[in-house]
Formats: C-alpha cells, sequence, structure tokens
C-alpha cells in the first residue's frame, strides 16, 4: 500500500553527486551471487535425482534412463521395514506434537499475558536451541536409565522423543494463525449466549484448521528427516529410513541409495508445497 | 443494594473468571511443557550428572563420583607413574570445530548478504517465489543434502569430471575428506538460515535512506557499508548466530564429508557413546558445547540488548 503513494524510486534514474546512479536499489554482482546460491542449493540434489534413473550401477556414467533402482529399493526388505518405521513414529509424533502445540497456543494466545509468559516460550522452544547433538545424547542417558530402572523397551522411546522436538514446529504456524485470527467472531458468539466449548468447536476451531494443518505437516516433515536423536535413541531393529540411508552410504554408494533418497525428498518436498498453498489460503 | 455491595460481587466475579482462567491456561499448556520437560530438559540434567561419573565397562556408568572427564579433557594422565600432562587432542578438535564454524558463518554471510539483499529488491510476486526457493532446501532431509554434495566432490563426482574436460585441471582436485569440503557442506547445510533473518531486515529497508545518500557524494560502495548494512544488523546477527550454533555442533556433514577423520564436536560426542563408550566424557564434551553455545547467545543478547536501547 505504501509503495502506491510514492513515486518508485528505481524508476527516478538521474546523475547523483556520487556518481551515475541508475538504480537506486541495484548493487552489481548482486544478481550473480544470488544466482551462485540458487544452484548451490539445487544442484546437488539435482544430480542425485538424476543419477537415480540411471541402468547403469554407476553413479557418474550416465548411460540410459531406467526405473530399475527404484523397483530395487522397493523390493528391499531392509528399505521396506524402515519406511514403515519412519511413517509409524513420524504419525504418532505429529499426532501428540500438534495436540499439544495447539493446547499451548490457545493457551498463550487466547488467555491474558501472565507471568512467566517469556519462561513458558523457552521452554516450548528449548529444543530448537540446543544443538542436536546435545539433546541426542542426553535423551539416550535418560531412556537407557529409564530401561535399566523398568525393563521396558521398544519403539516407545523413539516415538515421545520424536514428539518432544516436532512442538516447536508445530507451535510456530498454530500460534501465527490464532494471532492473526481477530477475535470479533469469537466475541459475538459468546455475546449470543454460545458456552465456551461451543465457541471452541464451532469458531476457534474451523478458522484455526489451516494453522493446525500447517504444524502437522511441519512437524510430519521435521520427524521423517530426524537424523541424529533417532541414530542416538534407536534401538535395535528401529531402524528409520535416513538412518537406513546413512548406514547404507557407509557401505558404498549405489544408485539405490539415489533412488531411496529421492523418494524421500520428493515426500518433503510435496509437504512443503502443500503447506506453502495451505498458508496462501490463510493470508487471504 | 449499595454501591459498596456491587463492588465487592463485582470483585468476586472477577476473581472468580481470572482463577478459571488460570486453572485452564495451566491444562492447556501442560502436556506440551510435561513432554519437552521429561524429555528435553530433564535428560539435560541428567547429562550434567553422567559428566561427574565414572565410565561403565561397556559403555554406561558407574555410580561413582569423579571429576575425570573434565581433567582428560586437558590432560593425559601417564599410565605408568599417573602424572598427569597437557593433551591438547580435545581441545584441538573444539578448536577446530570453532574455526569451521565461524568460517562456515562468515562464507554464509558473503553469499546470503547479496542474495537477500537482491531478492528483497525484487518486486512482490518474485520475492515469494525466490523465498520458496531459498527455503525448500532447509525442509529436505540434511542428510540427504550432505549426501548429494559428496555425489559431486568426489574425485569422480561431477565438478571435477567438468574441470577435467574443460582443461582446467588435469587430474581430480580432491576435495572430500578435507576441511574444504566440510566447510563447502556446512556452508550448502546453513546457507538458508542466513539469507531468510538477512531478508526479513532488507525488506524493511527505508530506500530514500539509500537516496539521500547517493545525493550526499557516497558512491555504492559507501552507501552498501554506511547505510544498507548499518540498518541490516540485527539481521546479519541473527543470521550469523543461525548459522554458527548449528554448524558447531554438526555431526552429519563432518561425519560425511569429512569422512570421520576431520572430526568436529559433534562426532566426537557421538562416537563416546558409541564405539569407545565414555558415557561420562561424552556428557562433559556436550556440557562444554552447551557451554560454548550459551556464552554466543549471550554476547548475542548484549549486542542486540545495546542496540535496542
Amino acid at each position: 500500500m505504501t509503495e502506491a503513494k510514492t513515486v518508485p524510486l528505481e524508476k527516478k534514474s538521474a546523475w547523483r553527486p556520487g556518481g551515475w546512479a541508475r538504480d537506486l536499489k541495484a548493487m552489481p554482482g548482486f544478481k550473480t551471487i544470488a544466482w551462485i546460491c540458487i544452484v548451490t542449493l539445487y544442484l546437488p540434489i539435482i544430480v542425485l535425482i538424476w543419477f537415480s534413473f540411471n541402468e547403469n550401477r554407476s553413479v557418474v556414467l550416465w548411460t540410459g534412463f531406467s526405473f530399475d533402482w527404484y523397483a530395487k529399493a522397493l523390493e528391499n526388505d531392509g528399505i521396506r521395514n524402515a519406511a514403515w518405521v519412519s511413517v509409524k513414529i513420524a504419525l504418532f509424533a505429529t499426532v501428540i506434537s500438534t495436540i499439544a502445540a495447539t493446547m499451548a497456543a490457545l493457551a498463550t494466545t487466547r488467555t491474558r499475558p501472565f507471568a512467566g509468559q517469556g519462561l513458558v516460550y523457552g521452554i516450548i522452544n528449548q529444543p530448537l536451541m540446543i544443538p542436536e547433538i546435545v539433546t541426542a545424547i542426553a535423551t539416550l542417558s535418560l531412556f537407557a536409565l529409564v530401561k535399566k530402572l523398568t525393563g521396558l523397551t521398544g519403539i516407545g522411546y523413539l516415538m515421545l522423543a520424536h514428539a518432544a522436538f516436532c512442538i516447536p514446529f508445530a507451535y510456530m504456524p498454530i500460534r501465527a494463525r490464532l494471532q492473526t485470527m481477530t477475535l470479533t467472531l469469537e466475541q459475538a458468539a459468546s455475546d449470543l449466549y454460545a458456552p465456551p466449548l461451543k465457541v471452541f468447536t464451532l469458531i476457534t476451531l474451523p478458522l484455526l484448521g489451516p494453522g493446525i494443518v500447517a504444524g502437522a505437516m511441519l512437524a510430519f516433515v521435521v520427524s521423517l528427516d530426524d537424523v541424529i536423536i533417532t541414530l542416538m535413541v534407536a534401538g535395535p531393529g528401529e531402524t528409520t529410513l535416513p538412518i537406513y540411508i546413512l548406514g547404507a552410504i557407509r557401505r558404498g554408494i549405489t544408485p539405490e541409495i539415489n533412488a531411496v533418497s529421492t523418494i524421500l525428498v520428493a515426500v518433503s518436498i510435496l509437504l512443503v508445497v502443500l503447506l506453502f498453498f495451505v498458508q496462501r489460503r490463510m493470508q487471504r | 443494594m449499595s454501591g459498596r455491595e456491587d463492588d465487592a460481587t463485582l470483585a468476586a466475579v472477577i476473581d472468580h473468571t481470572r482463577r478459571r482462567e488460570r486453572v485452564t491456561r495451566a491444562w492447556l499448556l501442560a502436556p506440551a511443557l510435561i513432554i519437552i520437560l521429561a524429555i528435553s530438559i530433564l535428560p539435560l540434567g541428567i547429562t550434567i550428572v553422567y559428566s561427574f561419573l565414572t565410565p561403565g565397562t561397556y559403555g554406561g556408568v558407574t555410580w561413582k563420583f569423579s571429576t575425570d572427564s573434565y581433567v582428560q579433557f586437558l590432560f593425559q594422565s601417564d599410565i605408568f607413574d599417573g602424572t598427569l600432562a597437557f593433551n591438547s587432542a580435545y581441545v584441538s578438535i573444539f578448536l577446530r570445530s570453532i574455526g569451521l564454524a565461524l568460517g562456515a558463518t562468515i562464507g554464509a554471510l558473503l553469499l546470503g548478504f547479496p542474495t537477500a539483499y537482491f531478492i528483497a529488491t525484487k518486486p512482490r510476486e518474485q520475492r515469494n517465489v525466490w523465498l520458496f526457493l531459498i527455503t525448500l532446501p532447509f525442509w529436505t532431509n540434511l542428510l540427504i543434502r550432505t549426501y548429494a554434495m559428496l555425489l559431486i566432490i568426489r574425485d569422480e563426482g561431477i565438478i571435477n569430471i567438468v574441470l577435467m574436460k574443460l582443461g582446467i585441471i588435469s587430474s581430480p582436485l580432491t576435495i572430500l575428506y578435507t576441511d574444504t569440503a566440510v566447510f563447502i557442506g556446512l556452508i550448502y547445510s546453513f546457507l538458508p538460515f542466513m539469507v531468510l533473518p538477512l531478508y526479513a531486515s532488507l525488506e524493511k529497508l527505508d530506500f530514500s535512506l539509500v537516496e539521500a545518500g547517493y545525493d550526499l557524494y557516497a558512491n555504492r560502495l559507501k552507501v552498501l557499508f554506511h547505510v544498507i548494512v548499518p540498518l541490516a544488523k540485527p539481521g546479519i546477527v541473527a543470521g550469523c548466530m543461525l548459522v554458527f550454533i548449528p554448524a558447531l555442533g554438526a555431526y552429519i556433514t563432518p561425519e560425511l564429508l569429512g569422512g570421520g577423520k576431520k572430526l568436529m564436536i559433534g562426532n566426537m560426542i557421538a562416537m563416546q557413546f558409541g564405539a569407545s563408550r565414555n558415557w561420562p566424557f561424552g556428557s562433559a564434551a556436550a556440557l562444554i558445547l552447551m557451554a560454548l553455545v550459551v556464552i554466543v547467545l549471550l554476547i548475542n543478547a548484549r549486542v542486540t540488548g545495546r542496540e535496542a536501547r
């Protein structure tokens, strides 16, 4: 809106005391650097995807197009088990962290400011502020202790660890949504004698929907992609897809890894692109 | 009814709603706080305790107080007479990590600032596309991105093939498993963290100040360093923090691109819980890493605090 009021600065080309500034905003070379960044960020992934379709065993020489490595990857029991473990953990972590994050977001935006609000933010965002390796070994130490005391084992530990670090990722978009939602509709409903629960289910929740969806998607992607915490905490047989890929890379590079990696990248990108559209709808 | 009674009733009602609100809030906050306190913060306490214990034979700990972990960090005890001699092995891993993380931060700033500026000066619709392109890699798996980087910087990777085909080099450049590879990998991993906060502060830049600079006989360089950079300082500080902290604790990048030979703190900590199995020492190293991060955060808080005043 403010842009419309003033004459766009870049249009004002004139000689200036400092020299001939044709475009006020332009800086020589910056465009080139920006393109270098984009190429650097995307070239490796494009090469990876490209060679996953190579018919040859080589990840260097291109001989022809084929889906062989995808077929091989999908037949591989190790990969299939790992994918199933990943999805199980990610679904559990997403559900738990999204519910917890939604409740926390309601508490921090829909009640009056309270003492200790800063502390609450600090605790919720804590998993983001500590280096992941520290969280990983600390969680391992706790779980080792609990396992020793209770004798309980299983995939539950990994699920809980994922739920914990997914909370801040789910919390951010949900809180952002609540902050931009006006209170008018909720107040109107209350004024018309709707009980609080009804206000929540009929007004707040539907309006908050896109925020919750965005939060859940982020949580899912973050859980699906985690390496370090999973690597430290996972017990025997609890191999997720990223852990399987890490092991495979250590054993030697094959186009099969490229194929699995491409699938995982595609899932993440698909979710993020979907998220992008959800958020665009939210802005409207 | 007297006014005083009315006031009393009103106060009671307010008191009642306030109390109800507090209860509701506590219930709403409980799940998130309990999960994070129990699974993320309580373990840090355990790590502190572990760092003062004696290592168990097969991993884990023996419940005997000892400060060996911290002593071991700096000194090596002689097997025969038990005297302590300074051991630089671990200190040098920390210094290397700090150096690499600092280098990566500076590299990311040099690449990220022009990029963020370029995006911020684009028309609005194009900005969103550029921002989306910068953010997208952040949401793809870091392990896979690092593996992809490994594929192209290998001796037989696409970079060497292209350079050799062009006749620029005659034999392949060995990049993989060197500090250079780790350095490139760190920049590649964390570049989006630099661009986004920089963009956020450059987007708000008031270009009439830039115009004023030119009017006052400044050339482009002067405008850049005396007008634009100072105004973008909050973004620069935030971006540097967001790159430095994860780079310092990096695990995957040195593991894959450094080939396990060029260790960083992250790998060293992980090793203590795996093959070499000294949990107390690993805990101590993790706490020292945490302390470094806290120091950086405190410096940041002081710098930004001063700016705000």
